[in-house]
């Protein structure tokens, strides 16, 4: 059994069926994509396992428990963190702040009242955060406003913030959309670096197969709300219903 | 030192130092001469500053950090001067329990109040709490009589019992005191040509507003305080990154309601008076002048903001059209009238004039208040311009954000 397990979800917005019959199941330590062409209804899943969303029909376990019904903090302290297709972070406080803040709500919970500590007195959790940014190569940029750095830094960044929780799932929505070729092969290095270097389990959301083709140990492809065909990289390739799928949409945006 | 970093700790002494020596300080002008009305030294102008100082400090712990902007925090400030009055009136004339129950009232009613407002933000946010004060306003004017004794104000009164203290033979009102140490007790020294004021209920007033002050930098650097910036700067991360938004806003409301009470029951302590207008939006609407006037989320900010207005409205309100003309009597009457006329606008009941024009300009030209102010000045003399985030935020929110 998977850490992850997506028993039967179904979604109806009015009269649309965003979703229906979505069975998947991630393993842990093992890199899951799920791809799609443009409204197959990946958001939306994602949605319906951080708490953003609740399914209609369905369940959805993590760890043997179920999430539905919980607050995305609640789900979020169980163990999945998530990073956003245009990077979250607070921009307002410095790029240390932003990783310490992760660490603080591990070690506390979703609120504690310490209001007469000093922040710069939390050796543990300055280390912790250091280490974390000099891990991703951020250490030198640790004073700076989170709000100036670069796109890419950004998503880099809040890569630091997630992984310093040391998540049991990490949940990727479209992690290269709207970058420039230059930061995707940056993004794409870092998650194969991140893969490399660290136990880790992760779920990525993604439009472009490409971007997913050299990372993920497994593959699943969503139409019209429902999982066409889950395989290996090498064999969804080729796949004619992939195709099929992909087809209708090649003159639009991109 | 006292769990602040030295660079804190010096500045801490420097708030206390200038708050020790404000009698001195704010008379720099000789007795009888020109400018001797622009002295500040005077005991009830100096505590009126030091309490809105207490005012606006914890009112920037919720607004300058969190960018939750309240405009019902005047209610907070009459409870706490109810409360205060009631135990003047019931208890004792000494001020202590009447100060812990002003702060207890102000933290009870602001649990209420924010409770309900913070179920929204922004703009929603701040009618609602503008809603609830004027509610609190009208019960207090009106409804709650018997509590307030509405129009006429809470007062002392020679019947009330005051179990605690000896029987009062003396036909007159009991003054506010701490342990025997009457608060409008002042002892006046005359030195070069001025005379310094001492007053008791300056100081009582004073070394709270620097407690508080400390207060306030400890929260200010503490994770707590951190994570009130966080909600400001990104709600959404927050949620996603396992902290709940909620508790913390409404902890960063409480205590700032519990500032808030705490001036209000330091006023009744200096005037034994507590009467509904000073839970009326013009009163919110002043702390929220004071804390954006000095800098929202620096820590010296509101205290600037509150000295400001708080001397300028005492001087402006001062000057009226006979002490105009004797200012521009040298100039021949054509050019003097029309001159006192369009300067008597400005001054004394046009005061919020001039305040309101200041306060434009402040937002349009300096939009972190007298701090960035100060700190541009500073960045004149200064070559190399220090970064700390922490003392010195980049940019103070906007009143709009
Ligand atoms: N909140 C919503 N209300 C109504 N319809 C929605 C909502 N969210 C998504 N949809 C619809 O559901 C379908 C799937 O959307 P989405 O999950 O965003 O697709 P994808 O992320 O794969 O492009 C789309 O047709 C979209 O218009
Ligand atoms: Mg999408």
């Amino acid at each position: 059994m998977g850490i992850l397990e997506v028993k039967n979800v179904g979604k109806r917005f009015g009269g649309l069926q965003a979703l229906s019959e979505v069975n998947l199941s991630v393993a842990e330590n093992t890199v899951h994509a799920i791809i799609g062409p443009n409204g197959a209804g990946k958001s939306t899943l994602l949605n319906c396992l951080v708490g953003k969303l609740i399914p209609d029909t369905g369940s959805v376990l993590f760890d043997g428990k179920s999430v539905l019904g919980r607050k995305p903090h609640e789900i979020n302290q169980m163990g999945i963190s998530r990073v956003f297709q245009t990077p979250e972070i607070f921009g307002d406080l410095t790029v240390l702040e932003n990783v310490m803040i992760p660490c603080f709500a591990r070690r506390d919970g979703a609120f504690r009242m310490h209001a007469f500590e000093r922040v710069k007195a939390e050796a543990g959790i300055l280390e912790q955060a250091e280490k974390m940014l000099s891990d991703l190569r951020m250490l030198e940029k640790a004073h700076l406003h989170a709000g100036t750095l670069s796109r890419g830094d950004k998503r880099r960044l809040e890569m630091a913030m997630c992984l310093v929780q040391e998540p049991k799932l990490l949940l990727l929505d479209e992690p290269t959309a709207g970058m420039a070729r230059a930061d995707t092969n940056n993004t794409i290095d870092l998650l194969k670096e991140i893969k490399a270097t660290r136990p880790i389990t992760m779920a990525i959301i993604e439009h472009d197969m490409h971007v997913v083709f050299s990372l993920a140990d497994r593959i699943t492809v969503l139409a019209q709300g429902t999982p066409l065909v889950e395989d290996v990289p090498e064999n969804i390739k080729g796949n004619p219903k992939v195709r099929e799928a992909y087809l209708g949409e090649t003159q639009d945006a991109e | 030192m006292l769990g602040l970093e030295r660079k804190d700790f010096v500045f801490l002494i420097v708030v206390l130092a200038l708050t020790l020596a404000a009698p001195i300080l704010l008379n720099p002008f000789p007795e009888n001469s020109a400018l001797a009305q622009f002295n500040a030294g005077y005991p009830d102008l100096m505590q009126r500053i030091a309490i809105f100082a207490i005012f606006a400090v914890g009112f920037n712990i919720l607004f300058g950090l969190t960018g939750y902007l309240s405009f019902g925090h005047a209610a907070f400030l009459g409870a706490g001067s109810y409360a205060a009055m009631w135990m003047f009136k019931l208890l004792s004339m000494n001020i202590l329990p009447a100060i812990v129950l002003s702060v207890l009232i102000g933290g009870l009613f602001s649990l209420l109040i924010g409770y309900v407002s913070l179920r929204r933000s922004g703009i929603y946010f701040s009618i609602l709490t503008l809603a609830f004060a004027q509610m609190s306003f009208n019960l207090a004017y009106s409804v709650l009589t018997p509590l307030t004794n509405g129009e006429t104000g809470l007062q002392l009164a020679l019947t009330d019992p005051r179990v605690l203290d000896a029987a009062n033979n003396s036909g007159s009102l009991p003054d506010t005191a701490l342990f025997g140490l009457a608060m409008n007790s002042t002892t006046k020294v005359e030195m070069l040509g001025r005379v310094f004021q001492f007053n008791v209920g300056y100081y009582v007033c004073g070394l709270i507003s620097v407690l508080m002050f400390y207060v306030a930098l400890r929260i200010f650097r503490s994770p707590f305080g951190m994570m009130l910036r966080a909600v400001k700067s990104n709600q959404n991360r927050m949620n996603y990154t396992g902290l709940s938004p909620r508790p913390y806003t409404l902890a960063a409301f409480v205590i700032s309601g519990m500032y808030a009470g705490l001036a209000g029951g330091l006023m009744a302590s200096m005037d034994p008076l507590a009467g509904a207008e000073r839970m009326q939006w013009t009163a919110s609407g002043e702390v929220v002048l004071m804390t954006i006037l000095g800098g929202a989320g620096t820590m010296l900010g509101p205290v600037l903001g509150a000295g400001f207005i708080k001397y300028f409205e005492n001087i402006f309100s001062k000057i009226n059209e006979t002490v105009l003309h004797g200012w521009f009597s040298a100039l021949p009457h054509a050019i003097q009238d029309p001159l006192v006329w369009l300067a008597a606008r400005f001054t004394g009941e046009g005061w919020h004039l001039t305040l309101g024009v200041l306060f434009m300009l402040v937002v349009i030209f300096l939009p972190g208040g007298l701090v960035e102010g100060g700190q541009r000045i500073g960045g004149l003399f200064r070559r190399r311009k220090t970064d700390d985030p922490e003392h010195h935020p980049k940019r103070a929110p906007h009143v709009a954000e």
